[in-house]
């Protein structure tokens, strides 16, 4: 299955892919209505920075998923390979970030709901918007 | 095949999923004895709060039975465990056949006796969804709460009492709250902002006799109270097993196949014991994610496959008035503590290993330090200071990294 | 505190309606322009080292920036432009030689632009290269003057060593150290897919690159950084660095900062101090010393390789070629004054050398003179910019063309011309590990494929609509060109008549 794999050879700390994620998942029809008015939509990739690395970490879609085993809502679900949270469904238990051995779940900015990568299958997108903004082939999406 | 689960919760979830990842066409019979399609325990409080609404207290679509060809009996209780005919009798005296059975029957609240308890109107446990549904339908803005146990449970029974303004005590033995999970640093931490959002604490005490509408307490004080809810603690049930003969120590014996000592019999859930990874001890670890994936891995084995559920480690994230709490793990060993306002880090290290966390406040990415546990990870391939600073992927080697995100083995 | 009289040549023009404070522009801006303010909760931009090199608006995901001339304006003046009265302030502050970057931008002609080319209609009807075979494949060396037989009656093919291209477009000489490592990754692995050469420059072949020799070009300059034996045998070919149309009579200059261990270990040379190569090879006073190094470097290794001898066009850049000619050398490359550089003194670039398209039709045409054309094959770089500077370039007598500016362009390259700070932007001009990252080779080397594809079709365009389908036959094919605006001295001069003749 295709899935987003990290270069981390190339990765500039340029955070285009998170603001991109945001704003892809933020329902907004492009990127300046998504931070209008000083909303902050959450990316469910995270840019770590080093000295001189850097590189970004969004959920691997696992086998093992440990969140989806744990999630007491039973919001987590998988769908054809992909790991997808039903939002509504959602309480923000936090048990799915405790169990992600990558911290890939990222806490939305109300405290109360997760959000995770979904590959953007359930946005207009289709396809990861993060590797179609990473300037710099640090992030792609191929079978590995 | 014909497999028969006692229990409709996560570990009989698991367990159908289980089964079904392997075998696809086998009987299920799942017999419960609640009436309810399979909810999820912990959201009880979120539904009393409204978090939750009707629909989605469920654990599970409604098709879930359909699609994966269960058949349920509800209210229906097992009474006895019949290993030679190999079948177990009902309440109303049928029996149901088994090839494979699965014991997931969870735990009970304990209700110690006391002093006048009988005299009291109007008394509840926390543990059902008919327990809740009890409550909402008495529960008044400005009512009187005493809850009995500063636990996990009796907590998120203040918080969801709360939502209604109820004014509320809580009463504990112990000198402090959620000893389980917490330190006495974090516990007085949290202790703080839960009394700052109004519920009171009067710890170090029991109540030494009940009347109809108030309490003494071994320490003098009195609490009036329009409701009482008893949440000290949960006792696993263990008794149809032990009466079959199987191996029960505080809860069911299984090895790490989930199998007990009867013959063709799994348990999985708040009833068994596991093998705590972090403390080389054995004990109930009563976690949803825990009954889970004990269930999923003796429903592969009741359907014929070799899963071991190894690593098995204590693991919580709970929040009580907006204030998070993620632990794991055991806290026995060298201690890295930091604290700062509401956030409260203490990381555990032992034999150079991470064996425990606590994070309060802030507990962004937790699952990394959980996994370090589960794992065993040789701490002398990690950056310290980063570890310490906080969950970050930049702590491990670049070869690990290139494994787990860029999927290159080396 | 003295008088500041450095206006900034830029201005940041930020939409703040598109603006959505995701601090790209300032996480990218290796000049530190950009800065995210907490207490106004604004993007602010500090203009004054801004060099206007493009990243930031081009990394902008809402396109929320501009960059524009300052408009402050000095009276105005006809003679005393801002821009010269800015180099006396500058001069006057820092007492020294104006350095400069890239290829000389004043307003002099562009006679690539003064030259038009033919299309046949009626008789000798043009070529759809999309049906018929169209040949832009060339050959570089000496062309063999006779042919050979052996005793059999049979002949033989004795060739003279040559370098075969299948575009007639190669990358001109950009040092490791002037460039970055990823950027020669780039142009190696370019240069091997599209079946052509790029030019090592002065700083010598990194070890990691030796399996691209093939298709390098190992240059000799006057500093002879990095030059031994294993360098030379590497390569495809060795080019003999006598001038650089940029800086035609001085030597090369690398400032010490940008000397790393890396490039020390390359071009054979201390860290940290200023590599400057003489300005002339100190073993070549003449031509005939000049021939004696070509020899040498042919006997180094083994006759198996085409020696070039890169000049930059002078005024009597045709008796220069004529002396190469006769030298023994296989190949001349000659660079005209627009050639770029990673660093040169600002009036050497601006003022010295003369224009290739004269320099190229001068040399072309007094080696005919002398029937000496086939001892050599000529190469012109110094600003080809298009397909039609290539073309035209070959009507006027050339084998092949270098490109360097438009490959770098290619790369990302936006022309700000700071390269001598080793701050680029782009991850060319620098040795800073965080700037180099920004330059992938997976990325850059197709760019620089997809340039040299598009060239090499419009060519065949080109030769097609005027009736020729092989480069051989537009090599110094001036009927093909005519002058648009030029006078007759420098039509004489190019050997073209004037559109309408």
């Amino acid at each position: 299955m295709k899935k987003v794999y990290v270069n981390e050879d190339w990765c500039l700390g340029c955070h285009l892919c998170e603001f991109t994620c945001a704003a892809a998942n933020s329902g907004a029809p492009d990127m300046i209505k998504a931070f209008a008015g000083g909303k902050k939509p959450v990316a469910r990739i995270q840019i770590e920075e080093g000295d001189k690395i850097n590189f970004a970490v969004q959920c691997r879609h696992c086998e093992a998923h440990p969140c989806v085993k744990g999630c007491i809502a039973g919001a987590l679900s998988v769908q054809n390979g992909v790991i997808v949270c039903d939002e509504e469904k959602c309480v923000g238990c936090y048990t799915c970030v405790l169990s992600c051995p990558y911290g890939a779940i990222v806490i939305d900015e109300t405290g109360h709901k997760i959000r995770k990568c979904d590959l953007c299958t359930r946005n207009s997108h289709g396809e990861p918007a993060c590797v179609k903004a990473c300037p710099n082939n640090a992030i792609v999406f191929e079978e590995r | 095949m014909n497999y028969v689960i006692i229990g409709n919760s996560a570990a009989a979830v698991g367990t159908i999923e289980g089964i079904r990842q392997i075998d696809k066409t086998g009987k299920i019979t799942v017999i419960s004895d609640e009436k309810y399609h399979t909810y999820s325990r912990p959201l009880i409080s979120y539904w009393l709060m409204g978090k939750v609404t009707d629909k989605n207290i469920y654990y599970r679509s409604p098709d879930f039975y359909e699609k994966n060809g269960v058949e349920t009996l509800l209210d229906a209780r097992v009474t006895k465990i019949e290993t030679a005919a190999k079948d177990v009798v009902l309440s109303d005296g049928k029996t149901v056949p088994y090839d494979k059975l699965m014991v997931a029957t969870g735990s009970k609240p304990f209700v110690p006796p006391m002093n006048g308890m009988d005299k009291i109107a109007s008394c509840h446990t926390f543990m059902s969804y008919d327990s809740v549904k009890a409550i909402k339908a008495e529960v008044k803005p400005g009512m009187k709460v005493l809850i009995i146990g500063a636990g996990l449970i009796g907590l998120k029974a203040a918080e969801a009492l709360n939502e209604y303004k109820a004014d509320i005590t809580v009463v504990d033995m112990a000198d402090r709250i959620l000893p389980s999970i917490l330190d006495i640093r974090a516990g007085s931490i949290m202790k703080k902002h839960i009394e700052s959002k109004g519920t009171k604490f009067i710890l170090g005490t029991s109540v030494d006799e009940f009347s109809e509408h108030s309490a003494k307490l071994k320490n003098g004080a009195t609490v009036d109270f329009d409701m009482v809810i008893i949440a000290v603690g949960v006792r696993p049930n263990t008794e149809l097993v032990s009466e079959a003969g199987g191996k029960v120590e505080r809860g069911i014996i299984c090895d790490l196949t989930q199998k007990t000592t009867l013959d063709d019999v799994y348990a999985a859930g708040d009833c068994t014991v596991s093998h705590d990874a972090s403390s080389d001890t054995d004990r109930i670890l009563a976690l949803l994610p825990n009954a889970y994936m004990q269930g999923e891995v003796a429903g592969r084995n009741m359907a014929g496959a070799e899963t071991k559920y190894e690593n098995a480690i204590p693991m919580n994230a709970i929040g009580f008035f907006g204030l998070h709490i993620i632990t794991a793990g055991s806290y026995d060993g060298e201690e890295y503590v930091e604290e700062n306002g509401n956030n409260y880090k203490k990381l555990v290290f032992k034999d150079g290993l991470l064996k425990g966390f606590i994070l309060m406040g802030d507990v962004k990415r937790a699952g990394i330090y959980t996994s370090m546990i589960k794992e065993r990870i040789d701490l002398s391939n990690v950056d310290m200071d980063m570890l310490k600073d906080r969950p970050q992927m930049m702590m491990f080697s670049k070869a690990r990294r290139e494994e787990k995100l860029g999927g290159i083995k080396r | 505190m003295a008088i500041n009289y450095m206006n900034p040549l830029f201005e940041v023009v930020r939409n703040y309606d598109r603006c959505i404070k995701c601090r790209v522009c300032e996480r990218q801006c290796a000049n530190e322009v950009h800065h995210y303010d907490p207490d106004l909760d604004k993007m602010v931009a500090d203009e004054t080292s801004c060099v206007d090199c493009q990243r930031c608006v081009t990394l902008c995901p809402t396109r929320a920036l501009k960059i524009r001339k300052n408009e402050n304006e000095f009276r105005e003046n006809g003679n005393w432009s801002q821009q010269v009265m800015d180099e006396v302030y500058k001069q006057a502050g820092s007492g020294g030689v104006l350095l400069s970057a890239m290829g000389n931008p004043r307003e002099y002609p562009v006679y690539w632009d003064k030259i038009l080319l033919n299309a046949s209609q009626v008789t000798n009807p043009p070529i759809d290269p999309l049906r018929e075979p169209m040949e832009t494949k060339t050959f570089l060396g000496k062309k063999d003057q006779e042919i050979h037989y052996d005793e059999n009656g049979k002949a033989e093919f004795k060739h003279n060593p040559y370098l075969e291209l299948d575009v007639p477009i190669m990358f001109s000489a950009m040092s490791f150290g002037s460039i970055s490592k990823n950027a020669h990754e780039s142009l190696a692995r370019a240069a091997q897919e599209l079946g052509t050469y790029y030019n090592t420059g002065e700083g010598g072949l990194h070890k990691d690159f030796y399996k691209y020799g093939p298709n390098t070009i190992c240059q000799v300059a006057s500093g002879r950084f990095g030059v031994f034996k294993e360098y030379l045998d590497t390569g495809a070919a060795i080019e003999i660095k006598m001038g650089q149309g940029a800086k035609p009579g001085i030597g090369g200059h690398l400032p010490g900062m940008k000397i790393n261990e890396e490039i020390s270990r390359t071009r054979m040379i201390p860290k940290g101090t200023d590599a400057i190569s003489p300005a002339p090879h100190h073993d070549i006073y003449s031509i005939e010393d000049l021939r004696q190094l070509v020899l040498s470097l042919k006997e180094a290794t083994n006759w198996e390789k085409p020696v070039i001898v890169k000049i930059a066009a002078v005024h009597n850049v045709a008796a220069i070629a004529s002396g190469i000619a006769r030298s023994g050398a296989d190949i001349i490359a000659i660079d005209g004054y627009r050639g770029g550089t990673g660093a040169a003194p600002t009036r050497i670039r601006d003022n010295v050398g003369i224009p290739i398209e004269l320099a190229l039709a001068s040399v072309d045409q007094r080696l005919r003179d002398e029937g000496i054309r086939n001892n050599i094959s000529i190469v012109v770089g110094g600003s080809i910019r298009s397909s039609a500077d290539v073309v035209k370039a070959v009507a006027l007598g050339a084998d092949a063309v270098y490109i360097a500016t438009a490959a770098l362009l290619s790369m990302g390259c936006h022309l700000c011309r700071s390269c001598n700070t080793g701050k680029c932007n782009w991850g060319i001009a620098t040795q800073r590990a965080d700037l180099v990252k920004r330059l992938n080779p997976d990325i850059a080397y197709k760019r620089l494929v997809n340039l040299v594809h598009a060239w090499d079709h419009e060519i065949k365009e080109m030769m097609g609509g005027m009736g020729i389908n092989s480069l051989e036959s537009l090599r110094g094919n001036r009927l093909m060109l005519r002058g648009i605006g030029l006078n007759q001295k420098e039509l004489d001069i190019l050997g073209i008549m004037h559109a309408g003749e």
